[in-house]
This record gives structure tokens, C-alpha cells and sequence, in this order.
């Protein structure tokens, strides 16, 4: 595989990862359990997003065929979306919300941060940009996490059945496959193996802090990489692409 | 025109959601200069989904136009990544006054240093004795605090 091929695979991982679930936090708009964290929770949708458009723009450069952030954004059937399947799952209850912006907020912290340091100028620089935002996404679902943790019997209880029923989607994300490997080859991005653990290993102190037990690794869902979606994918472009369907090339 | 007046002109224009603040004050502004006798303004976003980013650059474009320029270049840069140090003096004032509570200096902050939450200063009665309300506020760039004096709830500009 072409180096350029697999840069491009790689930005669009990390782009759609940032639309998805930026996408997922903004239908929490107007509906947020209380004032300031529905203002808290499209903060960082609007973060996300704001990372989906860099990515998705440099990844269009790449490409070298014309395409824009809105092309790459709104016009791919579902099987060419490389997100992570965490970022696709159901709002649920707020418990579930926490729990998957957690576990996802984790494992981005640990991931920009070594992005910092990509030899690719641009991942670099966008990385540099964003991780001083997702220190404040991390903050944030690390306190809700202990809020309900160590909160009410009822709110322990759900949020623990939430960790439980997420956890099979998280060993998605560190599977690698030849584009990871010529990314971490040619220095762009780190080796997810070696993040896992880390990763595994703050995942258990916040769970410990917040009373709850993590979740014994067993059968895990994949496919992302490959454009293998769970069922809740197609709904959710369904909804996001409805514009750009109806009214094709439509600007505001 | 030369660059001088050039920074001058663009000092002119304001942040669309902070009024009192000019992009030159925020740190928005990195680069103003004259390249083939054209306008070359450089800047870059406070926060990546800044919705004013677009609003700012159509204001830049608007003042460079009153002037008279009909060619200019109006280029956006990530890094080095923007950060509240940035902000002049002369913004930190105008952002007290206008009741928003300028970033504190980390240094002179032992509290931050000990991984304790910050303490800001209240904008309306000056009192040390604030809590913080939401990570989050009206804004990317702001917190939301409240004046445990005064009661007054009010903005605290994010130190990043």
C-alpha cells in the first residue's frame, strides 16, 4: 500500500470518528439533564466537530481528487465511513452517553497526545490544536463518571450496566491493519497495541474512583476499519446526509 | 498604508461574541503584512469549532475593503496552537470591564498548580471568593463561575 493511500484511510478514521460522535452529542441539544451540561455536551460536539473539519479538509488534500470537507462529510455511503464503532452506539440514557464519551475521551486524550509528535506537519499541528480541547472533554466525562459512579444506588447501578454493555465495542479501538502499520512505519501515528494498556489502565483507576468494576474483557465487536457498521450507522446517515440528499451540492 | 497602519485597521475589528475584544487583543491575528503591495492577514481559531471563525474573517474582509483594498489574502494557521497568553493587556482590561473574567496567569496560581480548581477573580466585586458553575459556558473560550460575594454568575475566559 501506497503511503498516501494510507494516510488518507488514517485521516478519514480520525475525522469520522470526530463527525460521528460529535453528531451523536448534538441530538443531546435542548435535552441535557440540566442547564449548563446540556451547554457542556454541545461544547463538545462543537470541539468535535471542529476537529472533523481539519481532519477532513487535510484528507481531501491528500486525496488530490477535489474533494472538500463536505464532500468527504455528507456524500459516503455507509461502508466508506471508518469510525470507530463507539462513537456510533445509541445516546441511550445519560449514564450511556458518559460512559461511551469516556471510554472514548480516554483513549483520544492518549491518542492526540502522541499525534503531537507526528511526523506529518499537519496531524501535528491539528493534534496540537485539539488536545488542549479534549483535556476539557476528558475532565469533564472523568467527573460525571465519578458523579454517578459514586452517586445513588440507582445511578451506580445504570452507569455500571452502561460500562458493561459498551465494553465489548472498545477492543475496535486498537485493531490495526496495513494502513496503522505504515502509519506507525513512517512515524505518523502510534502504535495502538501499545496504547491499549495504558489505556486499560486508566480506565480502572477512574472506574475504581467511582466505586464501579471494569468490565472483564471478553468477545469484542469489530469491523470499523473495514466500513462494518453496527445497525445504528445507517440511521444515524440517514439523518446527517438528509440535506445533502435532497438537495444535492445545497449551501448555506 | 504600511504595516503599522495595517495592525492599527485591524485592531478596529471586534470579536463577533465579545464585542469590546479586537482580534488583535484576542491573539487572533498572528501575521499583517504587505506582500506585492496586497494585504496578507494571518490567523488562527481560538478554538477548533469556532463558529465565529468565518464571521471574523468577513469582518477582516470588510475593513480591508472600506480602505480600499480590492486583492488581499486572508490565510487561517493551526500551529503554533492559539493560547490565552496571547491575549494583550490591553484585552485583559477591556475583558474585565466588560464583566467577563480574564484568563489567570498559571504562575500566580497555587491553587491550579495543585491540580485545585482555579481561583478567578470576581469581574463585578473583585472578591477571590468564586466557585466555578460548568467547565462550559456561553461559549467555546468560557467557563461559567458564580461570585459567592456579590452572587453574581459570571464568565471566566479558559486558560488553554
Amino acid at each position: 500500500m501506497e503511503q498516501k493511500e494510507a494516510l488518507f484511510n488514517y485521516l478519514l478514521r480520525l475525522a469520522d470518528n470526530a463527525a460521528i460522535l460529535g453528531h451523536k452529542l448534538s441530538e443531546w441539544c435542548g435535552h441535557g439533564p440540566e442547564l449548563e451540561e446540556d451547554i457542556a455536551i454541545i461544547n463538545t460536539a462543537l470541539d468535535l466537530l471542529g476537529h472533523a473539519r481539519s481532519l477532513y479538509t487535510y484528507a481531501g488534500e491528500v486525496e488530490g481528487k477535489g474533494r472538500t470537507e463536505d464532500d468527504l462529510a455528507f456524500l459516503r455511503i455507509e461502508r466508506e465511513y471508518k469510525n470507530a464503532l463507539i462513537t456510533e452506539l445509541p445516546n441511550g440514557h445519560y449514564g450511556d452517553t458518559i460512559a461511551r464519551q469516556y471510554l472514548f475521551d480516554q483513549f483520544n486524550y492518549l491518542l492526540f497526545t502522541e499525534l503531537e509528535k507526528s511526523s506529518d506537519e499537519t496531524i501535528a499541528a491539528i493534534a496540537a490544536k485539539a488536545i488542549k480541547e479534549i483535556r476539557y472533554h476528558l475532565r469533564r466525562s472523568i467527573e460525571w463518571t465519578l458523579r454517578l459512579g459514586d452517586g445513588t444506588e440507582e445511578s451506580h447501578n445504570r452507569i455500571q450496566e452502561s460500562f458493561d454493555n459498551i465494553w465489548a465495542y472498545t477492543g475496535d479501538l486498537f485493531v490495526e491493519d496495513v494502513s496503522d502499520e505504515e502509519i506507525i512505519a513512517a512515524g505518523i501515528g502510534p502504535d495502538l497495541k501499545a496504547l491499549q494498556p495504558i489505556w486499560r489502565e486508566k480506565v480502572k483507576a477512574t472506574l475504581a474512583e467511582a466505586t464501579l468494576t471494569i468490565p472483564e474483557d471478553g468477545w469484542m465487536h469489530s469491523g470499523s476499519k473495514e466500513g462494518r457498521h453496527t445497525e445504528h450507522m445507517g440511521h444515524i446517515l440517514s439523518e446527517l446526509q438528509y440535506m445533502q440528499r435532497a438537495y444535492p451540492g445545497c449551501e448555506w | 498604508m504600511n504595516e503599522q497602519e495595517l495592525w492599527d485597521l485591524l485592531d478596529e475589528v471586534m470579536d463577533p461574541e465579545i464585542p469590546v475584544l479586537s482580534l488583535v487583543d484576542l491573539g487572533v491575528v498572528r501575521k499583517a503584512e504587505f506582500v506585492a503591495g496586497n494585504p496578507e492577514i494571518t490567523i488562527t481559531p481560538t478554538y477548533s469549532g469556532c463558529p465565529a471563525m468565518k464571521v471574523m474573517e468577513e469582518d477582516i474582509e470588510a475593513v480591508l475593503q472600506g480602505v480600499g483594498f480590492d486583492e488581499y489574502t486572508i490565510k487561517t494557521v493551526l500551529s503554533p496552537a492559539w493560547t490565552t497568553d496571547w491575549i494583550t493587556e490591553k484585552g485583559r482590561k477591556a475583558l474585565q470591564e466588560y464583566g467577563i473574567a480574564p484568563p489567570e496567569q498559571a504562575t500566580s496560581d497555587k491553587n491550579a498548580l495543585l491540580g485545585h480548581p482555579k481561583e478567578v477573580t470576581c469581574p463585578n466585586c473583585k472578591s477571590r471568593k468564586t466557585k466555578m458553575l460548568s467547565q462550559f459556558g456561553s461559549t467555546p473560550c468560557k467557563s461559567l463561575y458564580q461570585c459567592n460575594d456579590c452572587k453574581e454568575p459570571f464568565d471566566y475566559f479558559k486558560c488553554i
